[in-house]
């Protein structure tokens, strides 16, 4: 029971991390239909600000963490404007080698600029640790961690659900043409969409570097495929679906690590996704969509 | 009943004769021509061993692009897990050959089929998905075959499958090469073909129109999965060193590419595009540092301009060499 307890604490913060990631794809997937497999390079992209903050100039971990979401949210318009605006009207598989050449731009270039090394994160945070229900171990990291997530998705929601731009982009996913008949600038609210889903990659690369205390330049590839999954299980383009889904990825993926299947871990993850798609490709959270002819 | 068997046997006889006319005596001239020339060029030595390597890595790429683009061009399924099935017939291929001392056919046969089979039992549940989540799920499928190989002592696991033997020369890369050609461009002339590209062109109305929609995505994926266990094959016996991690996502991606490259559709855009591609990385091997930097950059470009590929769907020929305007030039043109 402890044990599984402690499983839990840790299913969680692991799962914030893909839930952050996973909101950006969905909300990206949910606006303009396009996988955005430069996703998970822009969270690499944030540990990395936010290593170069806390490393070079002793930041402090509140200020690199919103100045790295800047940056990410700058990062993730400038991808849009360059490489997503050009391909908006063409094939879906043009888009989607589009992305991946993205990816690998990033990705690479950042390699270029950093070498391939792992770096080690500084300790930006207080090392306290206090027991729970006899045994159970809360590092003040895991606090840290589920707080911010926590905080980021209730800003989010309040951003979607109370604010004209939110509106925008509600109205934007239901029908892209319908809403620029009403006046909505269907260009800037997908320049916000980017912005917002790649600030709370950036975050989730700080978290991530702060929590796990190593970075490199390739470490967005499989966080970035396993957010997707995430997305998927709750249904693509469902904002607390990808919440759900990220949570629901990171327990099952710590349970099954504790279970002894720690070298099995990317294939059940990948195994759930297929299930899902198989049985409810909408997601667990989604609706069924009939098909029009 | 007799009068029957007379008939298909009559029509058969037919079929063998018609099978020796002009154009494809000329090909099968064309074919052996080739392959003694550059026999030639490889046994005095003008083709060294680094421009052999390369010429292998095109042919095998040359493979796995046409089996790719039977399904994503043809048929248009993606698929982004073709790695995968290239995986499967290479450790087939190296348990064959290495951990049991069978003969390089034995190795190959039972690597294509094995990966036709696995190709199989994966298309049997996942060709019922459509566009993106089609990709995804066979993303899924790429990432956990590679995940199982990793886990399986018997071929080395992580640190990968030593000392596979080397049997991987020009006349079996070349044979496997023109059989691929063969086989795919009857493939798509065929009934079966027409099926395919006709469920590219709207599956929901070649249902209408009585194909068997299901069946023929299926037999798409097999043949492709042959021939990636084929291309996986061959890969093995020449780099004799097998590790799970080469045949990750980027692997798939990089087949897609070149079948993109050469246009979805197009068997010489295939070959062009794996050409060019390899040719390109070949020679940015030089910069090690900017190598993926500047691939990505012309990816990028090829997508922004070009979008449709080299080819588009059309097919390179000789044809405008003849006397323009014949009937049989306007209907290769199409």
């Amino acid at each position: 029971m402890q044990q599984l307890l402690q499983q839990l604490v840790n299913g969680i913060s692991l799962g914030s991390t893909y839930a952050l990631i996973a909101l950006g794809y969905t909300m990206v997937y949910g606006i303009i239909n396009l996988i955005n497999f430069a996703h998970g390079d822009i969270y690499m992209v944030g540990a990395y600000v936010g290593f170069a903050l806390t490393t070079f100039f002793h930041m402090d971990f509140i200020s690199s963490l919103i100045i790295s979401m800047v940056v990410c949210a700058i990062l993730g318009v400038i991808i849009e404007k360059v490489a997503y605006k050009p391909i908006r009207n063409s094939t879906r598989i043009a888009a989607l080698i589009t992305a991946i050449s993205v990816s690998l731009f990033l990705e690479y270039g950042m390699m270029y600029f950093v070498k391939a090394e792992t770096r080690t994160f500084p300790n930006v945070l207080p090392d306290w640790k206090f027991k729970i229900f006899g045994g159970v171990i809360i590092n003040v990291r895991d606090i840290y961690i589920i707080v911010v997530t926590v905080l980021l998705m209730v800003l989010l929601q309040y951003v979607i659900h109370r604010t004209k731009v939110g509106k925008a982009m509600r109205a934007v996913s239901l029908d892209a043409e319908a809403a620029q008949l009403m006046g909505i600038d269907v260009n800037r609210t997908i320049s916000y969409t980017f912005a917002i889903g790649s600030a709370l990659a950036g975050a989730a690369g700080v978290l991530v570097g702060v929590y796990y205390n190593t970075i490199d330049p390739l470490m967005g590839i499989m966080p970035g495929l396993k957010a997707f999954v995430a997305a998927v299980i709750g249904g693509i383009g469902i904002i607390p679906g990808a919440m759900f889904g990220g949570f629901f990825l990171g327990i099952t993926e710590t349970m099954v690590s504790a279970n002894g299947g720690a070298l099995y871990k990317d294939a059940v993850a990948f195994a759930i996704l297929i299930i899902i798609l198989i049985v409810k490709p909408n997601g667990l959270l989604g609706k069924n969509v009939k098909e029009k002819v | 009943m007799g009068s029957l068997a007379k008939m298909s046997k009559k029509r058969y006889r037919g079929g063998i004769l018609k099978l020796f006319n002009k154009k494809n005596i000329i090909s099968l001239a064309v074919i052996l021509a080739v392959y003694f020339i550059v026999q030639f060029f490889i046994s005095n030595g003008s083709i060294n061993d680094y421009i052999f390597t390369n010429v292998v890595l095109i042919g095998i790429n040359i493979i796995l692009a046409l089996g790719l683009n039977l399904i994503t061009g043809f048929t248009g399924q993606f698929s982004l897990g073709h790695a995968g099935f290239m995986s499967i017939g290479a450790y087939i291929c190296a348990i064959v050959t290495a951990k049991l001392g069978l003969p390089f056919a034995i190795g190959i046969i039972l690597a294509a089929i094995s990966a036709a089979v696995i190709g199989f039992l994966i298309g049997l549940p996942t060709l019922r998905l459509k566009g993106d989540y089609l990709a995804i799920a066979t993303l899924g499928f790429g990432e956990i075959i590679k995940n199982i190989f990793f886990n399986i002592d018997y071929v080395g696991g992580a640190s990968g499958f030593n000392d596979i033997p080397f049997y991987t020369n020009w006349t079996w890369l070349y044979f496997s090469v023109v059989l691929t050609v063969v086989v795919v461009n009857n493939f798509i002339k065929s009934y079966a073909g027409r099926a395919c590209i006709a469920i590219r062109e709207d599956e929901t109305a070649a249902e209408a129109m009585g194909v068997n929609t299901t069946n023929y995505k299926i037999l798409a994926f097999v043949i492709g999965a042959f021939f990636a266990g084929i291309a996986g094959a061959l890969y093995a016996n020449y780099i004799c060193l097998l590790k799970p991690d080469s045949f990750g996502f980027l692997k798939s991606i990089d087949i897609l590419v070149i079948v993109v490259f050469g246009g979805m559709g197009s068997i010489t855009g295939s070959i062009f595009g794996a050409i060019a591609l390899t040719v390109i990385s070949a020679f940015l091997q030089s910069f090690p540092e900017l190598r993926m930097v500047i691939y990505s950059l012309i990816l990028f470009f090829i997508m922004i301009y070009r979008p449709q590929g080299l080819m588009g769907t059309k097919e390179f020929s000789l044809g405008f060499l003849k006397k323009r305007g014949g009937l049989n030039a306007k209907a290769q043109d199409k």
